[in-house]
Formats: C-alpha cells, structure tokens, sequence
C-alpha cells in the first residue's frame, strides 16, 4: 500500500510519525506499526535493498520466519553491493535460527561473514557465534 | 513501473490492515 505524503501540505503527519527530515520512508507492517524507517536519499539498488530488508523485518515480526529470509537472501542475492546486503546476511540467519532452533544457523552465519562483508558492524555482531577466542 | 499512490494515509492503512499488507509511508518535500 503505497502512501505519498507532501510534508507541506500535511506537516502534522511529520510529527505523528516522528519524521524529522525529508525524504523519510516508512515501512509500516499490517498492524501500522513501522518495522524499517530510510531516512535521507539512497541510490536505486540502495533503496530497493532497504526496502526488501524491511519486508524481511516485517515478516521477522510476523515470526513468519520463511517469508523473512526469502527476503534477507533476496536482499543479499540481487543487492550484494548494498549497505543493507550486511544486515540482511546477518538477519538471515536468526531468522532461520528462529525457525529451526539449530545453532548451526548462527555458527553458518558466522561464516558466512569471514568470505563476505567482513568488514563491516554486522560481522562484528555475529562474531560470537563463532568459535571462542584463544 | 508506476506506481499507484495515494495521499489518504488514515484509509490506506484501513486498507492494508484489512488485507494483511505492510504499508509504505514516503514522506517528500518535492512537488507532486
């Protein structure tokens, strides 16, 4: 459901969703609760990868745990170069931790991060799931 | 693709709550 709100000419709906700045994009899941929040302009891929990243969070909430890495993979697969590629990786597999309740979701996700995205905050997060340090 | 937006947020969200569909809130200050 696709909503264009012109902040000029509703600028009460800025505040109502505690939007600060445009352009904002809110991903609202069934219930109206906001699941992913873009804030500032993003290049093509960017935004599609947000915005694929935030029906995976949409579908995590729902604990629609498929559903939600169909989507963190989606983002991965066809976003690689993204900045929401990372995070989708990571959230791909709790989600499958969450469905499966095998640690090995985590300990694969872990990984997964020593051969792509490294380097980055959400390899730094799933570096527990790895082995313990020396 | 176009796409086919609407400006009424409080139905819209009506709308997608019925249908068990996320909503998309795109706030601009670009004109319309």
């Amino acid at each position: 459901m696709p909503i264009r709100i012109q902040v000029r000419e509703k600028p009460q709906l800025m505040e109502r969703f505690g939007v600060l700045w445009t352009p904002t994009v809110l991903l609202l899941d069934p219930s109206g609760t906001e699941r992913h929040r873009i804030e500032g302009f993003l290049p093509a891929n960017d935004f599609a990868g947000q915005l694929l990243l935030g029906l995976g969070h949409a579908a995590f909430a729902a604990k629609d745990w498929k559903e939600a890495q169909r989507r963190f993979r989606q983002v991965v697969d066809e976003f690689p170069d993204s900045d929401a590629a990372p995070e989708a990786q990571y959230w791909q597999g709790v989600a499958r931790y969450k469905e499966t309740n095998d640690a090995s979701a985590l300990k694969d996700t872990y990984r997964a991060f020593q051969t792509r995205y490294g380097d980055t905050a959400w390899a730094k997060k799933a570096s527990v799931w790895g082995p313990p340090a020396a | 693709m176009a796409i086919d937006w609407t400006a009424d947020v409080d139905a819209a969200l009506r709308e997608a709550q019925s249908a068990r569909r996320p909503a998309l809130l795109d706030f601009t200050a670009a004109p319309m």
